[in-house]
């Protein structure tokens, strides 16, 4: 039974019988012939930021200093800045992808519409913008200005920040001077401070590690989030399935996958538009699944099913029935084109910075959106022309989800409860102990995790012990295939405290039932969602988000996304749990200021424990120590 | 009888050899928890270099050992069961006859300076650690009759090639 080692995903397990059965490798094969990995990049004491390296430091005796004199400290510390840059850096481009096309609605110059005036206008009164009298165009073209002085502005406090960050938190950065100006400024400002010769010391470079979580926090996650619900429309709870029978051999299968969703909601209105193209061809339609970001992007507001996460997209290809796969950035695996040559369908990429060596690259531009998606969609039904006798194994293998849990969604539900008060059920419920506090979890698959179980054992411990669990990215979908975003695990896994609360909300909200144990409130740029609905508990608490009785986790943390988020979390106060190390446990000083000190100073802190049982137990004592302080 | 062969071209110095058989003479035996208790155990392999070719060394087990010949306390002794050369730390009195004896430099000091430190050949691993850590395979465990036939394939294909 080794494939149960690898993954708790029943779909995968099967793939992966088919995989090995036909000798192409996978992640996991890969992993396995990394083994063993390097001790000192795991341990982040080696360093390649100049010629005359590389350079690594002896963890038990000489050398223990690089050819330039940098310790252990100073490289674990650059090294890790240089991970939080990188992680930024690819939400901060996502968002200016949003802001763009945003401008360019604005001029009338594509073929995009402003689907959510609501929050165009509230997004624009936030950022100061004066709304009154203007049309749609002109808020538009001001608050795109606006956001284009957040990433790209030199001087004076980032905009997005001091329009949504808490003044309470505002003033801790400052006084810590880690308030970011434009994002780009910042990012660069990191490449130049861990280049050789510039920071040496570990303290210095720990905060400049706090302004790129800030920066990722407000000019990736919030800027990324709030521009694509104005341009796509507002998540509503939609219902779907997840996992890999949803794709279905009888239909033309595109499969969504990356993280940005311009192009993918131009390849979903091209699908229905060429629909009939496809049954000329002899399929049944067309049938859109999503992977990873991409495919939460359009679940959240088109129901879009995902068909797995991160460690499975190769899998799916495996299948045989994935015709076309069009990714466009973060989280592809470059082994997805040989996985499709020795099963079926074309892969397609479609943004200047991510090609894939035999994949077609067809370009994506705003201008021309609608041509390319036509194309694209196109070339699938080319394709499944072609998929022939391709054998294909799709596993009997999709649950039933809830999903689209935006902060409006959520309030929109407990309005139903309270109209004039709508926090004030949940608040209650909090204060009363129904609910012991929430625990957000997010981020990826990572290899040396069993794909999903600690996402999945994690969440199970928490909601059986009345905490409400919220999800985005990776995570979600672990839980999604799991089970979990579905009123009946409420039902069968929930404390009786938190089952009453979902069980009254639910009825009140009119899907006759509870709501799940666990809410999807989207992809990764989505944690925005999250850091607005603890601004907004807060806020009504009274109190500052330190001393919510939450946490934050990503349990099988991969990319340095993953990193720059959780390091945002902690500048919000928030406790985050990390399932694995990251590369910085060469260094002392480091891991100590990050597990512990860090908490003096923000109010949050990280927490690394890879077992379930033990995490869950970690964080609820963390829960439950802040409930004692608040008085509850 | 399987032994630690060494292939000094597929070396790329990157001294997760030494790292490895560090980690197997602490007392977690485990990379994290070693750095994280501050332990500070020591590698009994050396990478040496000349700027050309690297070379991963550790204690032969010689069948005559002269380090053996050379010490007077009776702390290092030649298993004959085994084959391996050990190190008794507790009888030895710090005078470095073997370490003068042994042509190859195998023989360090344990960190206090006081005794001797050298390959055991990892007792509790079927693989010893270093060999397992190689990522090239520039030290592997084998048996020397595979070894040798795998060289005069070798010699073989570059015979030919001249040829
Ligand atoms: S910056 Fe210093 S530690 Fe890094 S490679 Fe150069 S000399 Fe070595
Ligand atoms: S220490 Fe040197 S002489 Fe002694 S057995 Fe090892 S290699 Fe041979
Ligand atoms: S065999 Fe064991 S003790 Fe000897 S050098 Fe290798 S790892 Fe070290
Ligand atoms: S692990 Fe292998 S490649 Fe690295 S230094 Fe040791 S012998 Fe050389």
């Amino acid at each position: 039974m080794w494939e149960t080692d690898k993954t708790i995903d029943k779909a995968a397990q099967q793939m992966l019988k088919i995989t090995a059965a036909d000798g192409v490798a996978t992640v996991w094969d890969r992993y396995e012939a990394q083994q063993p990995q390097c001790g000192f990049g795991s341990l982040g004491i080696c360093c390649r930021n100049c010629l005359q390296g590389p350079c690594r430091i002896n963890p038990f005796g000489e050398p223990k200093r690089g050819v330039c004199g940098a310790d252990a400290d100073t490289i674990v510390a650059r090294n890790l800045l240089r991970s939080l840059a990188g992680g930024t850096a690819a939400h901060v481009d996502h968002a200016y992808e949003a802001v763009e096309a945003l401008e360019k609605i604005a001029t009338g110059d594509i073929d995009y519409v402003i689907k959510d005036e609501n929050k165009l206008i509230a997004t624009a009164r936030q950022v100061g913008i004066e709304t009154d009298g203007k049309d749609s165009k002109g808020v538009a073209k001001e608050v795109a200005q606006k956001a284009l002085e957040t990433l790209s502005g030199h001087e004076g406090e980032m905009g997005w920040l001091s329009a949504w960050a808490p003044k309470e938190r505002v003033d801790v950065w400052r006084q810590l001077g880690v308030i970011p100006r434009g994002a780009d400024r910042e990012i660069r400002e990191a490449m130049h401070q861990t280049s050789m010769g510039v920071d040496a010391d570990p303290t210095n470079l720990l905060l400049a590690g706090v302004k790129q979580g800030l920066v990722d926090g407000y000019a990736g996650l919030k800027l990324a989030t709030d521009i694509q619900d104005i341009i796509f429309g507002m998540p509503q709870p939609v219902k779907s399935e997840a996992n890999l029978g949803v794709l279905n051999a009888e239909y033309v299968n595109v499969v969504v996958h990356g993280h940005v969703p311009l192009l993918s909601e131009k390849v979903l209105e091209w699908c229905r538009k060429l629909e009939d193209e496809a049954k000329a061809a002899g399929a049944r339609g067309i049938n859109v699944a999503g992977i990873c970001c991409t495919g939460n992007e359009v679940l959240m507001r088109q129901g879009v099913p995902p068909a797995t996460n991160f460690l499975g997209q190769e899998l799916a290809l495996a299948t045989g029935a994935v015709d076309l796969m069009v990714v466009d950035v973060q989280c592809i695996l470059p082994s997805v084109t040989n996985v499709a040559q020795c099963y079926h369908g074309d892969i397609v990429t479609t943004m200047p910075i991510a090609k894939v060596p035999g994949a077609d690259h067809i370009p994506f531009s705003l201008e021309e959106a609608d041509q390319q998606a036509e194309k694209i969609v196109r070339q699938s039904i080319e394709s499944y022309k072609k998929r022939g006798s391709t054998p294909v194994h799709i596993p009997d293998e999709r649950a039933l989800i809830f999903a689209g849990f935006s902060v409006e969604a959520i309030i929109g539900a407990l309005s139903k409860v309270n109209a004039e008060d709508p926090l004030k059920p949940l608040v209650d419920n909090i204060k009363a102990g129904n609910i012991l506090g929430a625990v957000a979890t997010v981020g990826c698959n990572n290899v040396k995790v069993k794909q999903d179980m600690m996402h999945v054992e994690l969440v199970k411990e928490l909601i059986a012990n009345n905490v409400l669990v919220i999800a985005t990215g990776c995570s979600a979908h672990a839980l999604g295939k799991a089970g979990l975003l579905h009123p009946d695990a409420t039902n069968n896994l929930a404390g009786n405290g938190l089952k009453a609360v979902l069980t009254a909300v639910g009825e009140a909200a009119g899907l006759g039932g509870p709501l799940p144990p666990v809410l999807h409130m989207g992809s990764c740029v989505d944690n925005s969602r999250i850091g607005d609905l603890l601004t907004a508990l807060a806020g009504y608490m009274g109190v500052n988000i330190k001393d919510l009785p939450v946490a934050a986790s990503a349990p099988e943390p991969q990319h340095e996304k993953a990193l720059s988020i959780g390091t945002w979390a902690v500048a919000l106060g928030v406790f985050t749990h990390l399932g694995l190390p990251p590369h910085i446990l060469g260094s002392k000083a480091v891991t100590g200021t990050l597990t512990d000190k860090v908490e003096d100073l923000l109010g949050g802190k990280f927490y690394v424990e890879s077992d379930p049982a033990k995490a869950a137990a970690g964080i609820i004592r963390h829960i439950k120590d802040k409930r004692h302080a608040l008085g509850l | 009888m399987k032994q630690i062969l060494i292939t000094p071209k597929l070396c790329l110095g990157c001294r997760s050899c030494e790292l490895a058989c560090a980690v197997e003479h602490s007392l977690s035996k485990e990379l994290f928890a070693a750095v994280i208790k501050k332990e500070q155990p020591t590698a009994r392999i050396f990478v040496e270099t000349d700027g050309v070719i690297n070379l991963p060394l550790q204690c032969r087990h010689c069948q005559d050992p002269a380090c053996v010949n050379a010490c007077m306390s009776g702390a290092l002794q030649r298993k004959p069961t085994t084959g391996m050369v050990v190190a008794d730390q507790n009888k030895c009195v710090g005078c470095w006859m073997c370490v003068m004896a042994c042509p190859f430099g195998a023989i360090a000091q344990d960190p206090e300076y006081k005794v001797i430190n050298k390959c055991d050949r990892c007792p509790d691993l079927d693989q010893p650690a270093c060999t397992v850590a190689c990522p090239t395979g520039a030290v592997k465990f084998v048996e020397v009759s595979r070894f040798s036939q795998e060289r005069r394939k070798q010699y073989l294909t570059s015979f030919a090639e001249e040829e």
